[in-house]
């Protein structure tokens, strides 16, 4: 099943790239998309979980907000930029998660990275390192905002 | 119509520059490795978006914006990923982030623990 | 207004490549390095529109691939040719 929605996926990417579609062009397509199934197939026995961010609209919501959160923090960085005494004080932290699954860990510590001015440095267990160019970025994300987005989208 | 596109398209290009030369500032002004990251990733997160959305505000509708788009995502997905493992390649290196006050080294490796 | 944005995106390659020449350490110039990238990447796609080139925009997807990997090869190996007194620092075990 699995199969057969990736085989579609990468089938409708290589459409989207070629626009060429003549029968020798499309063969060639075709067999391009078979040997990447078989690569799946065969990095299956490395790992099973394949992490899948499902399409729900809480999901798009998600990253639009995110979107936002990053036009906002960059708008805060640009005016540290172009500050002539550059008023940074990087802090690098320990901030403690709520999210367990490794699917929710991987979208906010890239979340977190995203963002200027925050930067993941290392995901443990229960904690990830942050490194902030002031210590309000990490104060912001102690108070959790983006967390609670995350846990909210039940992934 | 045109006009309003047109316009749309030359603010996107103008914002995406001017972010794009603040990156470029960042970067030489930045006094060590961990801060140099946040200000590349000014030209990566929002200066990229920008430039690219104008260009295809400026484009007809074809295969050719699709591909912008794809462009757009693979340079959004891809920015923390790389952004990681340069950090932690960093720390494996033994480099510690510094402690800075506006811009003086104050000592101190800035790994304060709360 | 192309002309503006693709002017910028080159003096924004200047400036990397000035602190890709500076350094001071080899993470500094490969950040540089990622940066100047991106903006090729940037600046293919931006100036094949100015020049109304063919299939410009296959190159600037293949560029954004290739930097990637790129990136992430080199910093693998900057990663795992640290000596060993270095590595055992506390903390940055994964």
């Amino acid at each position: 099943m699995r199969y057969i929605r990736s085989s579609l996926i990468v089938a409708a990417v290589w459409l989207l790239l070629s626009g060429h579609y003549t029968a020798l062009i499309l063969s060639f397509g075709a067999v391009s998309s078979l040997i990447v199934i078989w690569f799946m197939w065969r990095m299956d026995r490395v790992d099973e979980q394949l992490g899948v961010l499902p399409m729900r609209p809480r999901v798009l919501y998600y990253l639009l907000w995110l979107m936002w959160q990053v036009v906002l923090s960059n708008i805060d960085l640009v005016r540290r930029i172009w500050d002539p005494t550059l008023p940074i004080r990087p802090t690098w932290q320990r901030l403690d998660i709520k999210v367990t699954s490794s699917l929710a860990k991987t979208l906010y510590a890239n979340s977190i990275t995203l963002t200027p001015g925050t930067l993941t440095t290392d995901v443990r267990e229960d904690h990830f390192m942050v490194h902030s160019l002031s210590p309000d970025g990490i104060e912001d994300l102690r108070k959790g905002g983006m967390e609670e987005q995350i846990q909210r989208l039940g992934i | 119509m045109t006009v309003i596109l047109e316009w749309l398209s030359g603010l996107c290009l103008l914002l995406g520059g001017v972010l794009c030369i603040t990156g470029g500032v960042g970067m030489l002004r930045m006094p060590d490795f961990f801060s140099r990251v946040h200000a590349s990733g000014v030209t990566e997160t929002l200066a990229a978006p920008m430039l690219l959305s104008g260009l295809l505000l400026q484009m007809e509708l074809s295969l050719d914006s699709v591909k912008v788009i794809m462009i757009l995502i693979l340079v959004l997905a891809t920015n923390p990923t790389a952004t990681h493992s340069m950090a932690k390649a960093t720390l494996h290196g033994g480099q510690r982030p510094q402690e800075f006050a506006n811009g003086k080294n104050i000592g101190g490796d800035g790994s304060s623990k709360p | 207004m192309l002309d503006a944005a693709i002017v910028a995106i080159l003096v924004t390659m200047f400036l990397v490549l000035i602190r890709t020449f500076l350094g001071p350490t080899e993470y500094d110039r490969m950040l540089a390095a990622n940066s100047f990238g991106t903006k090729t990447v940037l600046l293919i796609a931006l100036g094949g529109h100015a020049l109304s080139w063919n299939s410009f925009l296959d190159v600037a997807l293949l560029y954004a691939l290739v930097n990637f990997v790129g990136t992430i090869a080199v910093m693998r190996f900057f990663e795992y040719s640290n000596t060993s007194e270095e590595r055992d620092d506390p903390g940055t075990e994964a």
